[in-house]
């Protein structure tokens, strides 16, 4: 039976059928819904795990007690992961070890653009990129059987066109793979000096062994055309852009992108008049090309910043330009908002009113940096807001640094914002920490966290205590608060700014799009009242409209939360229809 | 039929989604080979969101380009304007008759440009105007829109109307099953009626 399957739905089948018992991730675009698809079938054991390095080890432990599982990131949760991954390359395998990793180039949704095959490179682990949903499948189930042939960590690249694109998958059925029995080995499993320096000798032969495999496995594959002019060395969804863009041509298709296959390439080289190579991001192909001797052209033809397309190539290459008609017509751009209903707005405002310098962090929050809030000045990565913040302060001095706090989600401080926290207390800094508690991670999609209180499955389990938590480390300024609360909230941000000690406020009042936060009616303007000041367009609302003249409210947008109805002075902003009336 | 393109352009929160996942199951039920594109995180958001249809007898890469989408199907007219040059000088737009106003709109930054769909028909000659989200009203649910944006799309393919219902069936939640198969019947019917 054939279905249309995301690249991720497909990873997550390939890993049923091969038999995967544990599969753990941490949600991050484009990766998140593997793991979600995988959390329907009940034969894996699946979780969210706090962050990406916690993830890893988790499925580390699960391959050396012999069962067969998969971890899944984005590509700069892999730099999260990447100390676990630089060692597990040296211990080997026992039940097959796979990871996934999504890079996004274009940044769809991703704060940089890395390249992660260079980890495949410096860690020394073998790497598969599928071109279509079909391969997901396919090479993740090929990538366990050598993980365990060559007792190999593997990892899959995908790119967000592959993870977000449908197409037809051959299902398959479960295969129940037994565990393979653990037997103690400390010369494999233990790695300190003695022992790692003999398997640091043990990973350079395994990687000639797969260099070898590459030579003659399926998954590299020639595809000779008709026109040997033209030759085209490419991996991943560049090989459906370039079957595009160059039609019938010959192309080498590379499954398998690290370790690469020298003879093949030299072979296809050989038999080409010109070679292209065809890769988004980094010269990773072509640079092994260059070291190599072979004559190829890539970037200098093509770009490293951004996605590709079928024409880009097109028009870089082959020199053709589309036909468009653009029609000459100025179109306001449409970036993405806070929501109506929104916690995070509350924050923002006050933080903004109070002119605050303020460490942001990764999340929906992050749109607080935009227009008309504009109250976030930095965003580096997970986590990084509280380091951010403390590492101002010690440059400026606690006095100048009084109007500074960072900000950081519940599921993000969880991630890596406590060690952070951790930072302050034990190095005396006298920072302010928000975490926004929305009771979700949002951004991702609406995943349970340790602080929800629910695993991925919907069951219920132990919530983390975020109040005990920052107490238990020495934080003994916390204080909980509601966003929506503007003169409380105002009140308490200037009390713990003004304090001589670290301190954290938790701005608690769930994700707007929960199903259990029910707001009601909707919100008009009395125009006999509104006296226009536009102090409400301040919240950056979308279903509060300035149109010229007047303040308007959008009521199909509008969910009724009030929050405006506070920064009218005036009354002139009125609740309509709700269990209030 | 021959390879067709079609390009889902809409607000974050209009069910742009969706409608991909329902086109590209109908297009696989009636024998085609089909990709479906969509980028997600800011889908929620309010943003631009656009996603691809492409449906074929071999379909190789996910995306549609400028000037190559047989079919714009557009559930706000400023993302109709914004997409407009993706579509073929002969393409076919279907244009919802809504208008959501982005954020420096809102803030009285820029200004909503006058007059979209009469500089759309100046500009093409095969468009369609609906009112999708008033169907979509009197069916008793606006999020309904995508579905009778769907069923006026399917009358313009050859795939036949019980395929349709099929896909619609094996996408939307039970609980909107019924909602969903009367927007189809409402699109199906504007598209029959229809003159310019």
């Amino acid at each position: 039976m054939k279905k249309l399957m995301l690249g991720n739905e497909a990873i997550a089948r390939g890993a049923y059928e091969a038999g995967v018992k544990v599969a753990t991730a941490y949600p991050g675009t484009p990766s998140t819904e593997i793991t979600e698809f995988i959390a329907t079938y009940d034969e894996i054991f699946s979780e969210w795990s706090p962050n990406e390095k916690v993830a890893l080890e988790v499925a580390i432990g699960a391959s050396f007690a012999g069962g067969r599982a998969i971890c899944s990131m984005k590509h700069v949760g892999l730099n999260v992961a990447a100390d676990p991954l630089f060692t597990v390359s040296y211990t080997g395998v026992n039940g097959g070890l796979v990871i996934c990793v999504a890079d996004d180039p274009g940044m769809h949704s991703s704060q940089n653009e890395q390249d992660s095959r260079h980890y495949a490179k410096a860690a020394k682990i073998p790497m598969l990129e599928p071109s279509d949903s079909q391969e997901c499948k396919d090479f993740i189930k090929k990538a366990l059987e050598l993980s365990e042939e060559f007792d190999t960590p593997f990892i899959i690249r995908l790119t967000t066109r592959i993870s977000h694109s449908q197409s037809l998958v051959e299902l398959g059925e479960r295969v129940e793979i037994p565990l393979k029995p653990y037997s103690k080995d400390i010369g494999k499993y233990v790695m300190m000096p003695a022992m790692a320096r003999k398997r640091h000798v043990v990973v350079e032969e395994r990687m000639e062994r797969l260099a070898s495999y590459a030579e003659e496995t399926e998954l590299n594959r020639i595809e000779w055309g008709s026109n040997t002019e033209i030759g085209v060395i490419t991996s991943g969804i560049c090989y459906q852009y370039s079957k595009e863009a160059f039609g019938d041509v010959s192309y080498l298709k590379l499954g398998m992108v690290h370790p690469l296959p020298e003879q093949l390439i030299s072979e296809f080289a050989s038999k080409v008049k010109t070679l292209y190579v065809i890769e988004e991001l980094d010269p990773f192909i072509e640079e092994f090309l260059n070291k190599k001797g072979i004559t190829c052209i890539g970037k200098e033809k093509l770009p490293i910043v951004g996605e590709y397309s079928a024409s880009l190539i097109r028009k870089a290459i082959l020199g053709t330009d589309e036909d468009t008609t653009a029609l000459q017509e100025n179109v306001p751009v449409r970036p993405p908002v806070l929501c109506p209903g929104c916690p995070h707005r509350g924050v923002f405002y006050t933080l903004r009113k109070n002119k605050l310098t303020v460490s942001g962090d990764i999340g929906c929050y992050t749109l607080g940096s935009m227009s008309p809030l504009e109250a976030m000045d930095t965003c580096v990565c997970m986590g990084a807001s509280i380091g951010v913040a403390h590492g101002m302060e010690k440059a400026l001095g606690k006095e100048d640094h009084r109007k500074g706090v960072a900000v950081i989600g519940d599921s993000t401080f969880i991630h890596s914002g406590i060690t952070g926290l951790i930072d302050i207390v034990y190095n005396k800094g006298t920072s302010t920490v928000i975490i926004l508690d929305n009771s979700i991670t949002g951004m991702t999609g609406h995943q349970p966290n340790p602080a929800t209180g629910y695993t991925i499955k919907g069951e219920k389990t132990r919530q983390i205590d975020l109040l005990k938590l920052c107490n238990a480390i020495g934080i003994d300024r916390v204080r909980v608060c509601d966003p929506f609360n503007l003169d409380e909230f105002d009140k308490v941000v200037k009390e713990e700014i003004a304090a001589d000690e670290p301190s954290v406020i938790i701005a608690q009042r769930p994700c707007a799009l929960l199903k259990t936060v029910k707001y009601e009616g909707s919100v008009k303007v009395n125009e006999e009242k509104c006296k226009y000041c536009k102090v409400c367009m301040r919240l950056g609302c979308p279903a509060i409209v300035d149109t010229g003249e007047d303040i308007h409210i959008n009521e199909a947008l509008c969910v009724g939360c009030e929050l405006c109805l506070e920064v009218c002075k005036f009354n002139a902003l009125e609740k309509v229809g709700g269990s209030n009336e | 039929m021959s390879n067709v393109s079609i390009m889902i352009a809409g607000v974050g929160g209009q069910g742009t989604l969706l409608t991909s996942r329902v086109l590209g199951t109908a297009a696989v039920k009636a024998g085609y080979d089909v990709k479906v594109s969509e980028v997600h995180g800011m889908a929620q958001r309010g943003g631009s969101v656009i996603t691809y249809v492409k449906i074929g007898e071999n379909v190789n890469s996910p995306v549609i380009e400028k000037g190559e989408a047989d079919i714009l199907l557009c559930f706000e007219k400023l993302e109709a304007l914004r997409w407009l040059e993706y579509a073929k000088k002969d393409g076919a737009i279907v244009v919802n008759d809504q208008r959501i106003d982005p954020m420096p709109v809102i803030i009285g930054r820029e200004k909503y440009p006058d007059d979209i769909i009469s500089k759309i028909k100046a500009n093409r000659s095969n468009v369609f105007t609906i009112d999708a989200l008033e169907t979509a009203k009197e069916l008793g649910n606006i999020r309904a829109l995508n579905i009778v944006m769907v069923g006026f799309l399917a009358n313009k393919t050859d795939i036949r109307r019980e395929i349709w219902y099929e896909a619609i069936r094996e996408t939307v939640k039970a609980k909107f099953l019924d909602l969903n198969l009367k927007a189809f019947d409402e699109g199906y019917k504007m598209a029959e009626s229809y003159s310019n």
